[in-house]
């Protein structure tokens, strides 16, 4: 009994080095997903309608009419990532039931590709999840006017939501092909999202307060920004091992 | 049948601990304020940092596996990593106790060490399951090692998010080791040097249990020759061993 570590070291196509552009290769990976989406509208209204139901729970378990401040953050950042962990799990369950992964594995082009394809889908899925809740938990539950904090919460929002694209990716990738996949997804994920929660709520936990006084708080943007940005590099570097077959 | 420096190192971590356990009862002076409870300071924070480096390390030896493909890499990454997640769970157990003593309540979350350390804990708690959950060997070490570099590279990032996010922190004992009187450093240096061997050791039985496993059931197999399959208990630990039969117990 040998190891089979050496045939597997060297895969062979670096003769066929990618010939078409990768910018075009994304392009063309996100039009398909946002494609299939539209069609199947799998993952966006069943997200969309969790963040909902989620609000009403939130309602009456707290027994409150409405919420500002550190509670209202903390209500609304829960409610999108659990939401986002929807999303998470069907990211690639059709590339692994269907075929799509070794569809792509067998086309010339850069492995990394898809990892930005599906990132940048993750990150669309989530700004319509978030032009949905975000209003919903305006109306339903906010106490304070969202008006005055908008621009702000949509930059922190924002920030959230590509840390959230990228670790999502690179957990949905690892847990697709196990046999508990459901169960894994969330379990890998939730302590991965801990530092966007920290920088996101408190991020805009003073803008939800009833006196908009604190304003936003460049440090917790730049946690926000560098978490993105770490995990963004730790994602490309390692999603390619995760399609080898 | 044993790698060659088992026996040296088992013998210096017994020589190390009971030294270490030593100063720490009959030589380290109370503290002032806490008194005979701060001696758990000894075993808790010597536990808690090489349950982190060994997280890290679970990542780097990944690395190593995932850059030359080398089974015998994945196996250390494993083996490293659970014995750190042993280590994190006693860390929890004892600075939970540490802060019922001092602090009057189990679990406080304004300590951003304590709370990193949980998060941190939840995350490789995932470890076992993942590799649990894939059947094909080959991808579960590819999988399982890909899972250790990103765990490996979050554990700085989650503690420095922590931290900032606690709007003030308790008295420092770690990080102002050289605030320490010399008696309570050299205690405390004793601890951390028994611990890391205890945990060095720990690392080395296990690698050659998984070894010597690997070993019999390639012998096994070999006896069996067409007989009846062999039955293999399931377990998360590496499958694919390289299974050299002459040098396989003594490779490092």
């Amino acid at each position: 009994m040998s190891v089979t570590a050496p045939r597997l070291a060297d895969p062979a196509p670096e003769q066929l080095r990618p010939t078409v552009s990768s910018r075009r290769v994304v392009a063309t990976l996100l039009r398909k997903e946002l494609l299939v989406e539209l069609r199947t509208l799998e993952s966006v209204p069943a997200m969309s309608l969790f963040s909902l139901a989620t609000f009403v729970i939130f309602h009456f378990a707290l027994n409150r009419g409405s919420v500002e401040g550190d509670l209202g953050a903390g209500i609304l950042w829960v409610t999108l990532l659990f939401a986002a962990i929807l999303g998470v799990n069907r990211l690639f369950v059709a590339d692994a039931e269907q075929g799509g992964f070794d569809g792509f594995l067998l086309a010339p082009v850069d492995r990394s590709a898809m990892m930005v394809a599906k990132a940048l889908t993750l990150l669309a899925y989530l700004l319509v999840l978030e032009l949905v809740a975000v209003p919903a938990f305006a109306i339903l539950l906010l106490g304070p006017s969202l008006w005055p904090a908008l621009g702000g919460i949509a930059l922190t929002l924002l920030l959230g939501d590509l840390g959230v694209a990228v670790i999502g990716t690179l957990v949905g990738a690892l847990a697709v092909r196990t046999r508990a996949r459901d169960l894994l997804g969330p379990l890998l994920s939730l302590p991965l999202f801990v530092p966007i929660v920290i920088g996101g709520a408190r991020a805009t936990a003073p803008l939800l307060a009833y006196a908009h006084r604190g304003g936003l708080s460049g440090r917790w943007l730049a946690t926000l920004g560098v978490y993105d940005l770490l995990f963004g590099l730790i994602a490309y570097a390692l999603f390619d091992f995760l399609l080898e077959d | 049948m044993y790698p060659k420096g088992l026996r040296a190192l088992s013998i210096s971590t017994v020589v190390a601990m009971t030294a270490a356990l030593a100063l720490v009862f009959f030589y380290a002076p109370l503290e002032a304020e806490q008194g005979f409870l701060q001696k758990i300071f000894y075993v808790h924070v010597p536990l808690a940092i090489i349950s982190l480096c060994g997280f890290v390390l679970g990542g780097v030896l990944a690395i190593q596996h995932l850059r030359t493909r080398d089974p015998r890499w994945d196996l250390r990454s494993y083996v490293v990593i659970h014995i750190s997640i042993v280590f994190a769970m006693a860390t929890l157990i004892t600075g939970s106790i540490w802060a019922k003593g001092s602090w009057g309540h189990w679990w406080v979350w304004s300590e951003p060490t304590l709370v990193s350390f949980l998060i941190v804990f939840l995350l490789y708690a995932t470890y076992q399951p993942l590799r649990f959950a894939i059947e094909d060997p080959e991808r579960q070490s590819r999988y399982a090692s890909v899972f250790a570099v990103t765990a490996g590279a979050f554990v700085p990032m989650n503690f420095i998010a922590v931290r900032m996010s606690t709007a003030y922190l308790h008295p420092r004992v770690l990080g102002s080791t050289s605030n320490l009187p010399g008696s309570m450093a050299l205690t405390f240096l004793v601890s951390l040097l028994a611990m890391t061997l205890l945990f060095a050791t720990l690392c080395n039985y296990e690698l050659t249990a998984k070894r010597a496993r690997a070993r019999l059931r390639a012998l096994k197999r070999r006896l069996a020759a067409e007989g009846e399959p062999q039955r293999t208990p399931r377990s998360a630990a590496p499958a694919a061993l390289p299974v050299q039969p002459s040098t396989a117990g003594t490779a490092s």
